[in-house]
């Protein structure tokens, strides 16, 4: 680092909900590899830019953090890493190498398109339900917690057999684990131990009563010859897929409908041209400014990124929000396009370790933006966009309401 | 218009599915790309090109022919 490069705070400061960081601009131009103070005082490496931030993302050299993971203790794992860090679960899921493709492999059936249109009938019916309750209440309310955040974990909720009755408790373990802020270290420590508790009966009880949901096919598969998932890995997923199928698709389809709704021409020519939705969805995925912190990658080698050699044990945060309103990778990259084809975003990562529920995700926003233009054409927002609040303190990033009217 | 796919590349992102879905597929026990048309009809160009352009993996090829 030359002595006048300046270390940032990250994240980064914002001023309205919806807007880029001003310096993400200014960093890809200037500074495509930045010195960052993160929340715990360590320094890292941002990367901003489109090219780098993708290559970083895919190089299989340089996966995640824990190459001497193995299959480790979950209890430790537990009290250690929970809310540190979204890009590592906390339970032992391959995270690297060929174990890590073996086990992504096992899950990854569950996550093909087909599968997931085929769920599409159930989503819609869940927003369904969820919408009649919120306009039975009124003309106006909170879209989030009245409907985005409730059908992802509805929805993941059926994919692990989990009873519509905890439904709710799960939410809560999901929002512990994601919470940098809202809860002490006591309370997550005693959310993550009752996750775990919870999750260890369930899947015995899947062992003992198998149904037709990815826990006990996994369950299945792995008593066969050549065992496939030991049991703390069967636990990892059933958490992993949790926390991670959960809270990042709530807040996601809560910004997309504020985005939308913010220049309300988009949803005026969504209504008119609902072909736009696939395209709509990926550009909203694309637009978000609020993509949470970011990737880390820990670098075991040197490495040069953006003409500059990083050492070995860098940190390296991949901002793949900022990467995704790179000019030189999308033109009028500040325009919102809901006809941007193609839209290779970066919102679900690159390479070997890119989300492995994005087809759920995707799938999700689709229907819930097609069932809210369908049930409720006159949607508006019920504050000036500018007034939006940015979810501090989420790692996956987020607004704390969408308010709505209709 | 010819496809090659590399499997070991393939992520099971699905996207190619979703956008071509007369063109791609993917295998039932693991997710990984299977192609229905390696060399696909012109109405299906564009959606390949889309579909090769967004895969997250870059495990899609798309090789021009005469």
């Amino acid at each position: 680092m030359s002595p006048n490069e300046q270390t940032r705070h990250y994240p980064l400061a914002y001023e309205t909900a919806l807007e880029p960081a001003a310096e993400w601009a200014e960093l890809r131009a200037t500074c495509p590899v930045a010195t960052i103070t993160v929340p715990d005082g360590s320094q890292a490496k941002l990367l901003t830019r489109y090219d780098d931030v993708k290559e970083m993302l895919a190089d299989p050299r340089f996966t995640r953090k824990d190459l001497d993971g193995g299959t480790g203790n979950a209890q430790e794992g537990a009290t250690t890493s929970a809310a540190a860090d979204t890009s590592e679960p906390p339970f032992s899921v391959p995270r690297h190498g060929a174990e890590h493709l073996r086990w992504r492999r096992m899950v990854g059936k569950w996550f093909t398109a087909k599968r997931m249109a085929a769920l599409r009938p159930q989503m819609t019916a869940i927003a369904d339900q969820l919408l009649d309750e919120m306009t039975g209440r009124g003309s106006s309310g909170d879209l989030k917690a009245h409907f985005a955040f409730p059908l992802p974990v509805y929805v993941i909720c059926d994919m692990l057999g989990v009873p519509a009755e905890d439904r709710d408790r799960f939410s809560y373990w999901s929002d512990n684990f994601l919470n940098l802020t809202r809860y002490s270290a006591q309370e997550r420590q005693t959310a993550v131990g009752e996750l775990v508790a919870y999750m260890s009966g369930h899947i015995a009880a899947k062992r003992a009563e198998p149904t037709d949901d990815l826990l006990s096919t996994l369950i299945e598969e792995s008593s066969g010859e050549g065992g496939a998932l030991t049991d703390a890995e069967l636990l990892g997923t059933g958490i992993g897929l949790l926390v991670a199928g959960h809270e990042t698709t709530a807040n996601m389809i809560g910004k997309m409908v504020a985005m939308l709704l913010a220049d309300r021409t988009r949803w005026e020519r969504l209504l008119e041209n609902p072909s736009l939705v696939r395209s709509t969805v990926e550009e909203a995925l694309r637009f978000d400014v609020n993509g949470g912190f970011g990737l880390r990658r820990y670098l075991t080698e040197d490495v040069e990124i953006g003409g500059e050699v990083l050492p070995n044990g860098t940190t390296v945060v991949c901002s793949m929000a900022a990467a995704n309103r790179d000019e030189t990778a999308f033109e009028n990259a500040a325009e919102m396009d809901l006809a941007r084809t193609p839209n290779p975003h970066l919102a679900f990562g690159a390479g070997p370790h890119s989300c492995l529920g994005q087809a759920l995700a995707r799938t999700e926003l689709q229907v819930a933006l097609e069932v809210l233009l369908l049930r409720l054409p006159s949607l508006e927002l019920d504050i000036p966009a500018t007034d939006l609040e940015r979810l501090e303190g989420l790692l996956v990033g987020g607004l704390c309401e969408v308010p709505v009217r209709w | 218009m010819k496809i090659t796919v590399d499997e070991e590349k393939c992520c099971g992102a699905g996207q190619c599915v979703l956008i071509a879905p007369e063109v791609f597929d993917q295998r039932d026990e693991d997710g990984i790309v299977v192609v229905l048309a390696p060399e696909p009809p012109h109405d299906q160009h564009a959606l390949t090109r889309e579909a090769a352009a967004v895969c997250p993996a870059a495990a899609i090829q798309v090789h021009d022919t005469p």
